[in-house]
């Protein structure tokens, strides 16, 4: 009733071309933008910025980054918490060695660094695919988490790893108060999310998925997987550096090169993977199912327990959490191997026929 | 060079160990095309089993035996073991047939989140020891050609003596047995195999349990030389490189994979490592795979890919 595109004609190349072409959709995310640069900043909670949003936000731009390469380009990666210690140890240097150096710069420049070492651990895929591949993403995970314990040059001289940035500001504005943190963040994210949704539909956009659907077939049309593959790698870890300068400096403010471990990078392959690969929203989900699920077990789990009378000794509370995560993971990439933004454009369709079903 | 041979041997025999764990990851790639990331988490589970076992069946039936509370603890882990396997073919594998090598992959993950909970809530999360009777002296050989000998641990050539009587044993299965033809069979080609009768999710169960036993011996040898703990499964993080260098689907490649990393890593560490401020073991077997990929994109023996349009 309320979700259908008929009547809305395109009499133009570039009505035709937007980026959501059905009207609804505009209004809609117009509306979700609005109400959450104005609305949420006023209505959250403490609690609620630091232990729900403001870690999605950057997850989200994280998981985006991820899902560019494994979505998009098709090659499966599990370093991506190597791309995100880059970009924040990169972001940290050019943060604490050039005094007066603005947050936003160097941000990106944290970034840039990720690039580069994407690109230089992106090499291999040129001659190594699929699960060969993904295990050998795992050398740029130890790599990284090598390098930053023991070159001392990388952190500063600073005793393991461990280093902190404070006073962060964007032209005078300090960020320090949740609300700005949430905003600079949302920003962020919003930003990066245009371009990935621009660049998948450019001629890149198509060479990557050329190469991800088939890439024998692809080289033979000519598109050269040298470069496709390259610049996959090149804007994904551009994409998951920024976020992890942003998870660093923003959300964490002392870090050690321990956040940034293995498990980060498993927990981003299940963002991409859980949320749906090849889809810009799917990344939200998959990063808001991720970091919600935790805190949710986390806070039913002792009200189940008490229910039934049981009380949870910390250690087996968390093993038990353990548990759960992974049961509901393997529960839903039973159901629905497709991910959430196969969900939801299935809930699209349906809505389209709402309420008068053939 | 006393010392170079030392730590090539040292090498060979970590090697060897790393070749258990890798052998779990060939044995059900090459079954179900499953890369199974829980082989870590099995080898824990299967370890805590044991040590948790041996210590409570002497309590249960009153023995003061260790060799006969050590083999029944063996015995009723390796039917854990079973279960385990079947419990995820049941549950998991079965519903996932025809999926993406990487929602596969995932699956397994999140088993090993599983595995990981219900193992510590089971049987607790302490260190356990492992005691199954091995010698801890160091043995000296060769005095004879260098001065002092060379220095052996006598518990890790036991370890590689079992381990190479498991591969061993393994092989004889595979090719001498009824259900390791079938088991080859489904490996070569699973639409064919079933076609001829064979059932897969049988055969399915049976790769899962050999492996989990693998694991268990794998997690029984790592146990009684480190003590059960939660690090037990990194090893599975140590022996990944060994499964990509010496081929997914390919048994000889785990074994020989593993020699070759566990020499490089030693010697990479020795030699390589006082330059650049050590614990570069880890890394550099990735980048020791790494460049054998590079040469040979399916691995030592795996098999050829051919890419077809």
């Amino acid at each position: 009733m309320f979700y259908r595109e008929n009547g809305q004609f395109k009499t133009s190349y570039q009505a035709d071309q937007q980026i959501f072409p059905i009207a609804q959709d505009r209004w809609a995310v117009l509306l979700l933008l609005a109400f959450a640069f104005l609305v949420v900043p006023f209505i959250a909670s403490e609690y609620l910025f630091f232990s729900i949003l403001i870690p999605f936000l950057i997850m989200a731009l994280a998981a985006l980054g991820v899902n560019v390469l494994v979505g998009y380009c098709g090659q499966i990666t599990l370093g991506s918490g190597a791309f995100m210690a880059v970009g924040a140890y990169g972001a940290y240097n050019f943060f604490v060695r050039f005094p007066g150096m603005p947050l936003v710069p160097a941000v990106l420049l944290g970034g840039l660094c990720a690039t580069a070492f994407g690109v230089l651990f992106g090499l291999p895929s040129l001659r190594v695919k699929g699960l060969y591949l993904a295990v050998a993403t795992l050398a740029a995970q130890f790599f990284s988490d090598w390098m930053f314990l023991r070159i001392k040059w990388l952190t500063n001289d600073s005793a393991s790893g461990s280093v902190s940035v404070a006073n962060l500001q964007v032209f005078g504005l300090p960020i320090q108060s949740p609300e700005a943190k949430y905003l600079f963040c949302l920003a962020f994210l919003v930003v990066m999310a245009l371009l990935v949704k621009n660049l998948v539909r450019s001629a890149i956009g198509r060479e990557w998925m050329a190469i991800r659907d088939m890439d024998v077939a692809a080289a033979v049309i000519g598109i050269r997987p040298m470069y496709a593959k390259l610049t996959a790698f090149a804007v994904s870890s551009f994409i998951v550096g920024v976020a992890g300068a942003l998870w660093a400096f923003v959300y964490l403010g002392a870090w050690e090169p321990s956040a940034f471990n293995v498990d980060l990078s498993f927990k981003l392959l299940f963002m991409v993977i859980i949320g749906g690969l090849g889809s810009v929203m799917g990344s939200m989900f998959g990063a808001a199912f991720i970091v919600v699920l935790p805190i949710f077990l986390n806070q039913f789990l002792p009200w189940l327990g008490g229910l039934f009378g049981m009380s949870f000794s910390t250690a087996t509370a968390s093993h038990v959490e353990l548990m759960i995560f992974g049961a509901l993971i393997v529960w839903f990439l039973i159901v629905e191997p497709h991910g959430l933004a196969k969900l939801w454009s299935v809930g699209k369709q349906k809505l389209r026929l709402w309420p008068f079903p053939h | 060079m006393a010392f170079f041979l030392e730590t090539l041997l040292g090498g060979l025999m970590t090697g060897m160990l790393y070749s258990l764990v890798a052998l779990g990851f060939v044995l059900i790639f090459k079954a179900s095309g499953v890369f199974n990331f829980a082989q870590g988490a099995m080898v824990l589970f299967a370890a805590l089993a044991m040590a948790r076992f041996s210590e409570w069946i002497p309590g249960w039936l009153g023995l003061d035996s260790k060799v006969l509370a050590n083999v029944l603890a063996f015995i009723v882990a390796g039917a854990l073991m079973f279960v385990v396997a079947w419990l995820i073919e049941f549950l998991v594998l079965r519903h996932l047939v025809n999926q993406e090598g990487a929602t596969l992959l995932m699956a397994t993950l999140g088993i090993t989140y599983f595995l990981e909970g219900v193992g510590q809530s089971l049987f607790g999360s302490d260190i356990y020891k492992i005691d199954i009777g091995m010698p801890k002296d160091p043995m000296f050989l060769l005095e004879g050609m260098f001065q002092g000998g060379v220095l052996v641990n006598q518990e890790d050539l036991i370890a590689a003596l079992i381990a190479a009587g498991l591969v061993a044993g393994l092989s004889l299965f595979f090719q001498k047995t009824k259900t390791g033809r079938a088991l080859r069979a489904v490996a070569d080609d699973h639409q064919a195999a079933q076609s001829i009768g064979i059932p897969l999710s049988r055969i399915w169960v049976i790769v899962w349990t050999v492996a989990g036993v693998v694991a268990l011996v794998a997690g029984m040898i790592w146990g009684s030389k480190l003590g059960v703990q939660f690090s037990l499964t990194t090893v599975a993080l140590r022996a990944l490189p060994v499964v990509i260098l010496g081929g997914l689907t390919s048994v000889p490649g785990a074994i020989i994979g593993g020699l070759i990393i566990g020499v490089g890593e030693k010697l990479s560490e020795v030699y390589l490592g006082p330059f650049v401020g050590g614990g570069i073991e880890i890394w550099f077997a990735y980048v020791l795979a790494l460049v054998f990929l590079l040469f040979r994109p399916q691995g030592l023996f795996g098999e050829k890919i051919i890419d077809r349009v």
